[in-house]
């Protein structure tokens, strides 16, 4: 009995918390995705922001736009993370994990900052046109760097591969080393033993990388709105639109709902691969 | 033909990044020469760098001097993929995320082999170690004993020159031990491999091998049959190592062509034969014997060994088939003895602070330094 | 043969000065006596530092800042310390529910999260402030809290607890002098990891914030002015570093704790 009480103790604020803060602002989401316009009844309930929702095409496919803006960038953030990873967990000794956290910090320092960073760098009056000019290799400063797609992939790239790093230097980390031993004294040289053993073992790290890069830029729109210009944009920037400019909430509403249940669909995904405790590691 | 299956010539391994000290030879000098067919075993405490020298042998690691030789051929720099030997490990390494029927085909797919003559020769080769109907489980689900065969059953389809096996049982409970002991010298003498055994419990290293070598601080202190090891050990390291023995610490008075005498619980006692001895510095020594080679004697007119000597019983545990007991000399020194029930020895009936008289055979004594 | 190993150190130094190089130009510019963000570099100046100092909407902002990412950091140590309780050392029905609950906002992103708590603050009528950014933080922040506090809790075992109680203390005194102490590390490690994302925080706090400004709105809100670079870009190095400080203490904090785990 005592236990329960303790439990009872124990749960109770975060459970308010959670209900208050979380459960009925979404519930509240859901419920005005109905309501007519962004300030008037909720009654009668009205499907016309679906409708114009699916009608357009302009939403659909954006939508599948930065469905594939997200995923080159997750693509790409593993390609070049995994290299990074695979060297650090079988070259790095014993102060491998410390490399990768030199690695990681400037990714956790900032967020803005850094795509400002990149803004500075890409644009025409930017470090990479200075010198491009400078070694007399362009003769005019090309505006084309900056607001444009490859900008936000670039950039995006940039802020995602520490990220990527992390599960994919996890997952690595906990093969048993004689493994690669076992291989290799049956017979496969390094790049078998790479195929047949390291690669397959890694997949959990790799999906986790994956997920964790592709959930969260399906919904970005901080990167598109500074580097992206109008070639760049992504689903978010529309979503934001609504809510600035646009006034009209229930459909922003509605996007963002059809976009939660597409992160839904890949966080179930992702919960089968792998654990909350190795979570709490990438934590 | 090479001679032999696998030679060491004056082999060394030194490792430089160890935090504390400077350079440390995990093996220091070893020269081996093994037979083909042979069960060879590899003995010593944790640490004395059998496990670095079949890992030299594997190919997991180069030597700092010296050449590994396989079949004739030097090995020496030979990655382990090239090598005609294959490992068994001590947690047994098997791949997670394969079947058993997998790891077991591993080798094979490797040296592409066809997927016919593959799949016969996993089915054998389960068939061999008994794991016949376990081919489509993942390792994760197999018991330890079960996980060992499959990693013996890897090793063994790819018809290796050489088996490597590190401490292979280690992990498994004692009954199951045993009854691997047996399974394992049996697949020996039917695969005609040569085993190279590596492990720290001498009782299965002299149960299993034809030969053994003991090892210490990286050097081979003996190598012999198990026979030799046990009744004729070099020193006093491997007398101690192997077995259990008795140490008589005794001073040496005399030493002429005629023989020794030894003084020890206050008493001279003359060796009345020529003794397997190591060289003896200074004038003290040990005597070593074994338990089950002291007599015990109630009735000094009995003693029909070459030496009696005085003692009182001072601890004795019965257990059943066979009898412990300790004596005291008469200069506190102890000696331990095992009793069997069938000879004529009276068990269970020897009492702490009965006096009693010990026999011991000359030729049963060896002497080392201390 | 020799080249292949030179593979790895070169491609670690080749990703490092691909992602240092951007901060290191946001802080060679910092000191650059130009408005222009370009090469050629003009001169060594340290006006822009004393700009910032000088810019009192900025200064607001950052203090502002410390003042959400405070709170917001308490907030989410203090209840993510009582989730990460309640999920490792308790077995109940609903679990794994309340788990996952818990650790959903780790994959929302934060866009629809900041619509969503807009939403509330807004149906309830409830003006825009710093305390709804702080709001908004902690639940962002939450999640990993109640992860880095849990992962501690799971590594040693409960039955030093259970030690204590069987000794004659209460729940609460265990609690106290047992578990927290364990704990501490990791609860540091959490606020402060919670304290640099919040100080950086952007994506959501822009829908939840009113005439108070963090310091990423402030800084935001000056890019339109190419006059204004110079300084956002200054005020951006200052952050970087000291953020990056604040990091490798929290994190050599999480370590500190896995050592002292051999005790047990």
């Amino acid at each position: 009995m005592n236990t329960k009480k303790r439990l009872l103790a124990l749960i109770s604020l975060p459970s308010v918390w959670l209900l208050v803060f979380f459960i009925i602002p979404f519930s509240m989401m859901a419920l005005f995705s109905f309501r007519d316009n962004s300030f008037g009844p909720l009654f009668p309930p009205t499907l016309k922001h679906y409708q114009a929702f699916f009608a357009s095409k302009n939403y659909l496919r954006m939508l599948a736009e930065s469905s594939w803006i997200a995923f080159l960038t997750a693509l790409i953030s593993i390609l070049l993370a995994y290299p990074l990873a695979y060297f650090l967990i079988f070259r790095g000794g014993k102060h491998r994990l410390m490399l990768l956290s030199l690695l990681i910090i400037p990714a956790w320092t900032s967020y803005l900052l850094r795509i400002l960073a990149w803004k500075v760098m890409l644009g025409s009056g930017g470090i990479i046109n200075s010198i491009l000019i400078q070694f007399g290799w362009i003769s005019e400063r090309i505006p084309l760097i900056l607001y444009s797609r490859s900008a936000v992939i670039i950039t995006l790239v940039y802020i995602w591969i520490p990220y990527a790093a992390l599960p994919i230097f996890s997952s690595l980390e906990r093969i048993e080393p004689h493994l690669f031993d076992a291989s290799s004294d049956l017979g496969a040289n390094p790049w078998r033993t790479f195929f047949n053993v390291t690669l397959p073992l890694s997949i959990p790290g790799i999906a986790a990388a994956f997920f964790f890069v592709f959930i969260p830029t399906l919904g970005e729109w901080v990167t598109p709105a500074l580097v992206g210009g109008v070639d760049g944009i992504m689903y978010g920037n529309l979503i934001q639109n609504q809510f600035l400019r646009g006034l009209n909430w229930p459909l922003g509403i509605v996007m963002s709902l059809v976009l939660m249940v597409i992160v839904s669909i890949f966080t179930i995904l992702l919960y089968r691969f792998i654990s909350i405790r190795d979570m709490s590691s990438i934590a | 033909m090479a001679q032999y299956s696998v030679v060491l010539e004056n082999v060394r391994k030194v490792f430089d990044d160890d935090v504390q000290r400077e350079d440390f030879a995990a093996v220091d000098g070893i020269s081996i020469n093994i037979e083909k067919g042979e069960f060879f075993t590899m003995l010593g405490p944790s640490g004395c760098g059998k496990t670095t020298t079949l890992r030299l042998i594997a190919g997991f690691a180069e030597p700092t001097e010296g050449r590994v030789i396989i079949d004739g051929m030097d090995a020496t720099s030979l990655p382990p993929y090239k090598r005609p030997v294959h490992t068994v490990f001590q947690n047994y390494a098997l791949f997670p995320h394969m079947t058993v029927a997998q790891n077991i085909a591993y080798g094979l797919k490797i040296a592409g082999i066809s997927r016919d003559e593959r799949e016969s020769r996993v089915k054998d080769a389960l068939r061999m170690v008994q794991l016949g109907d376990l081919g489509n489980r993942k390792p994760a689900q197999l018991s330890g004993g079960q996980q060992q065969r499959v990693a013996l059953a890897r090793a063994l389809v790819n018809k290796p020159a050489v088996l490597l096996l590190d401490e292979p049982l280690g992990a498994l409970d004692l009954k199951l031990r045993k009854d691997m002991q047996w399974e394992l010298k049996k697949l020996q003498q039917l695969t005609g491999i040569t085993f190279i055994y590596v492990t720290h419990d001498q009782e299965e290293a002299l149960t299993m091998s034809d030969r053994v070598a003991v090892l210490s601080d990286g050097k081979i202190v003996q190598i012999g049959t198990p026979h030799e090891i046990y009744s004729y050990p070099k020193t006093y390291f491997v007398a101690d190592f192997i077995g259990e023995s008795n140490f008589i610490k005794a001073q040496i008075t005399h030493s002429d062509s005629d023989g020794m005498t030894a003084n020890f619980a206050n008493q001279n006692y003359r060796f009345t034969c020529a003794v397997e001895t190591q060289q003896i510095e200074g004038d003290t020594a040990l005597l070593a014997i074994r338990p089950e080679q002291l007599v015990l004697y109630q009735d000094p007119k009995k003693c029909k060994s070459d030496w009696c000597i005085p003692a009182r019983v001072s601890a004795n545990i019965f257990i059943g088939s066979d009898e412990r007991v300790e004596v005291a000399l008469a200069d506190g020194q102890k000696l331990r003895l095992l009793l069997r029930s069938s000879e004529k020895n009276q068990v269970g009936s020897y009492q702490e602070g009965d006096d009693v008289f010990i026999g011991i055979h000359c030729t049963d004594i060896r002497i080392f330094n201390q | 043969m020799k080249f292949s190993r030179l593979l790895g150190p070169l491609y670690y130094i080749l990703l490092a000065v691909f992602l240092y190089l951007p901060i290191v130009f946001l802080i060679i510019f910092s000191f650059n006596d130009s408005i222009l963000l370009a090469l050629p570099l003009e001169g060594f100046t340290m006006k822009w530092y004393r700009a910032v100092f000088q810019t009192p909407e900025l200064l607001t902002a950052v203090s502002n800042t410390i003042w959400v990412a405070f709170a917001s950091s308490l907030i989410s140590t203090v209840i993510g310390g009582m989730m990460a309780i309640v999920t490792v050392r308790y077995s109940f029905r609903g679990r794994k529910l309340f788990s996952s609950i818990a650790t959903f906002p780790m994959v929302i992103p934060y866009l629809v999260l900041g619509i969503a708590l807009l939403l509330f603050f807004n149906a309830l009528g409830i003006p825009l402030n710093l305390w709804t950014v702080t709001i908004g933080h902690v639940v962002i922040n939450l999640p990993y809290a109640m992860l880095i506090v849990g992962a501690r809790l799971s590594d040693f075992p409960a039955h030093l607890e259970e030690a204590s109680m069987d000794l004659g203390a209460t729940y609460w005194m265990t609690l106290k002098n047992i578990t927290i102490p364990i704990i501490t590390p990791a609860l540091l490690s959490a606020f402060l990891s919670s304290f640099t994302t919040s100080f950086d925080e952007f994506a959501l706090t822009f829908f939840l914030t009113g005439t108070e400004n963090t310091l990423p709105i402030y800084i935001y809100s000056q890019l339109r002015f190419p006059a204004r670079l110079p300084l956002a870009i200054t005020v951006a190095s200052m952050v970087i570093v000291a953020s990056s400080i604040l990091i490798l203490i929290s994190e050599w904090l999480r370590t500190v704790g896995q050592v002292k785990r051999s005790i047990y």
